[in-house]
């Protein structure tokens, strides 16, 4: 399995405070890494270090075999890096059609977007059913499809979700979950943060476990799920 | 929990058949249903027609009456339409509070001023000047500060504001204090020179709204509408919000600086006092009157505010605390503004819908 995204000894300070610790993590095409663990052990540092909004201080990030540590936001957009932001970040004022179209900003093909936005609605039926309404009138987990769905458009080959069980019921978590599964069978690799491990670990082929800035546990997610400190920490036992 | 999520579902699924009728008849975003004569005066004012007919009306004012009271007070409001809808670029569609707004403004008039009265060149061929001009005082100001977010971003422009005023006051080829005077105008095509000033301002203006509500509907347009919503997400989406911002912050300051060309034509004469932080103030009241990000409500609210004191000259020496309270009235009752921008997109044409 080829290496999409390689982080390497990745550091990085908010003023005195140190988020990333030196931190090592790969995801392979085509697989769904999931990083887990506590508020502020660097889970969204780590996404936002690689989509470039905020600058590492020392490490290297490669992605698809070139070197992004120092690239801008939106050229690691046009190499097909997508983030769905924490608190899904949909446009409230906005319809679900232009949400989705903004998500193809990227891209200048007209077609390509519309192509892609109907792939979108037959993910999602109800975005297609909603398609006129405004993003804030959706529910919670209707917004988390949305924010994926925006991210799709832009036609991801990684997408980096932030926590998008956050805030929703065990029925919708499972509806978002399935949706991750999709986009990844239909070829893009996926990082998901997530505090919710059992059900990151449920779909995720591997695991990080981070804390305080540093991987403490890794391996596939079938023995993450059973290693006795994950069970402690995150799962319950 | 478990009742939690089915009582989403239970929640969606009664939603979900009114949303399919919705979606089936096309149409673009919900609208609270309003009755009657709202609903006739909103369809007059969103419609097409009506910005041709207020165009045909500017263009024909001196055929209705070519007083020159009427004259004057028509270039005034026609200049401050345009003042108004470069800063509704900024503020309304970008979201970039700017408070100095006059400062392109005095750019423009000081611009054309100076190269007309001291170095003899005609009024046109001051233009590409006052482009220049405007485009460099917006790089100055605006490259450094639009990596600013908003409050910050209000305070540094209203110093620039400012410093631009004070400096016109102080510098010997602007006339100091005294100003420039003696400016020309355009020529005088045969007609009366402030008809022919009329209407050079008016076809101007006209091009500038038109241009205006084309730059906020296109890729440029959405870009800006997505910055102003939310900056953050816009930037997780692939937009290059520094340059967005940048050019909407250019593009309001072409507009001001080419009313300040029209200003100095009109009037003929320009001085410090004319660019002072009340007519930044203004100017940001009318697109704030008329609805943000709306270029039909802001040329109304530009309308509004240029007009109405002419129009209260029967209340004397009462004119101005008429004007106040008016305006206290209007964005009590209509907070939004007078014609707000519409929530959604303007309606593009399906291609291959799937509702």
């Amino acid at each position: 399995m080829s290496t999409v995204l390689d982080l390497k000894g990745v550091e990085v300070c908010y003023g005195r405070v140190e988020a990333l610790r030196g931190l090592d993590l790969t995801v392979g095409e085509r697989e769904i890494v999931a990083l887990l663990g506590n508020n502020g052990a660097g889970k969204s540092t780590t996404v936002s270090t690689i989509s470039g909004v905020v600058r590492s201080r020392a490490g290297s990030i490669t992605a698809f075999g070139d070197d992004i540590t120092s690239a801008t936001p939106w050229s690691i957009v046009e190499r097909g890096i997508l983030h769905v932001p924490e608190g899904r970040r949909i446009f409230s004022r906005l319809t679900v059609h232009e949400n989705l179209q903004l998500g193809g900003y990227t891209v200048r093909d007209n077609a390509v977007i519309d192509k892609r936005i109907n792939e979108v609605y037959e993910l999602f039926p109800r975005m297609a059913e909603r398609r006129g309404q405004q993003g804030g009138t959706l529910s919670g987990g209707e917004q988390q499809m949305l924010a994926i769905g925006r991210a799709m458009v832009a036609g991801p080959r990684l997408i980096m979700l932030d926590e998008p069980s956050m805030g929703l019921a065990p029925l919708v978590v499972a509806q978002v979950m399935e949706a991750i599964v999709a986009i990844n069978q239909a070829g893009a690799s996926v990082l998901l943060i997530e505090q919710n491990a059992r059900a990151a670990l449920k779909v995720a082929h591997r695991g990080y476990v981070l804390d305080s800035g540093r991987v403490t546990v890794t391996g596939p997610a079938d023995e993450l799920r059973a290693d006795p400190q994950v069970v402690e920490a995150y799962l319950g036992a | 929990m478990n009742d939690d999520s089915s009582a989403y579902v239970r929640a969606v699924e009664e939603r979900a058949p009114a949303n399919v009728a919705l979606a089936g008849k096309g149409v673009g975003s919900p609208k609270p249903r309003r009755a009657g004569l709202p609903v006739a005066l909103s369809g007059l004012l969103s419609s097409k027609w009506l910005g041709l007919v207020v165009a045909v009306l500017a263009l024909a004012l001196p055929y209705l009456n070519s007083s020159t009271y009427i004259i004057q007070i028509g270039t005034d409001a026609l200049i401050f339409v345009m003042l108004a809808v470069g800063l509704n670029i900024v503020v309304g569609f970008c979201g970039l509070l700017d408070l100095g707004y006059a400062a392109f403004f005095a750019i423009g008039a000081y611009a054309s001023g100076v190269l007309s009265t001291k170095c003899g060149w005609p009024m046109i061929a001051t233009l590409p000047v006052v482009v220049a001009a405007s485009v460099a005082g917006g790089l100055i100001i605006g490259g450094p500060t639009l990596r600013l977010r908003s409050d910050y971003l209000a305070i540094v422009t209203l110093g620039f504001g400012e410093i631009i005023r004070i400096t016109a006051n102080n510098l010997d080829f602007t006339g100091g204090p005294n100003g420039l005077y003696g400016i020309p105008d355009f020529g005088d095509f045969g007609l009366r020179s402030d008809v022919a000033v009329y209407w050079v301002t008016a076809a101007v203006v006209c091009v500038a709204v038109l241009f205006s509500s084309r730059l906020g509907r296109g890729r440029i347009g959405r870009a800006w509408r997505f910055v102003r919503d939310d900056e953050d997400a816009a930037e997780a989406m692939g937009i290059h919000t520094y340059k967005v911002k940048f050019a909407a912050y250019i593009a309001g300051a072409v507009f001001g600086g080419v009313a300040g060309m029209l200003f100095a034509a009109h009037q003929t004469a320009i001085s410090p006092p004319s660019f002072n932080f009340l007519w930044s103030a203004l100017i940001l009241m009318a697109v704030v009157l008329g609805g943000m990000g709306s270029t039909p409500g802001v040329v109304i609210g530009a309308l509004a505010i240029s007009l109405l004191p002419e129009l209260l000259r029967g209340a004397q020496n009462w004119r101005y605390l008429i004007f106040g309270l008016l305006l206290i009235v209007i964005m009590v009752f209509r907070p939004q503004g007078l014609l707000p921008a519409r929530a959604g997109e303007p309606k593009r044409r399906r291609r291959g819908g799937v509702a």
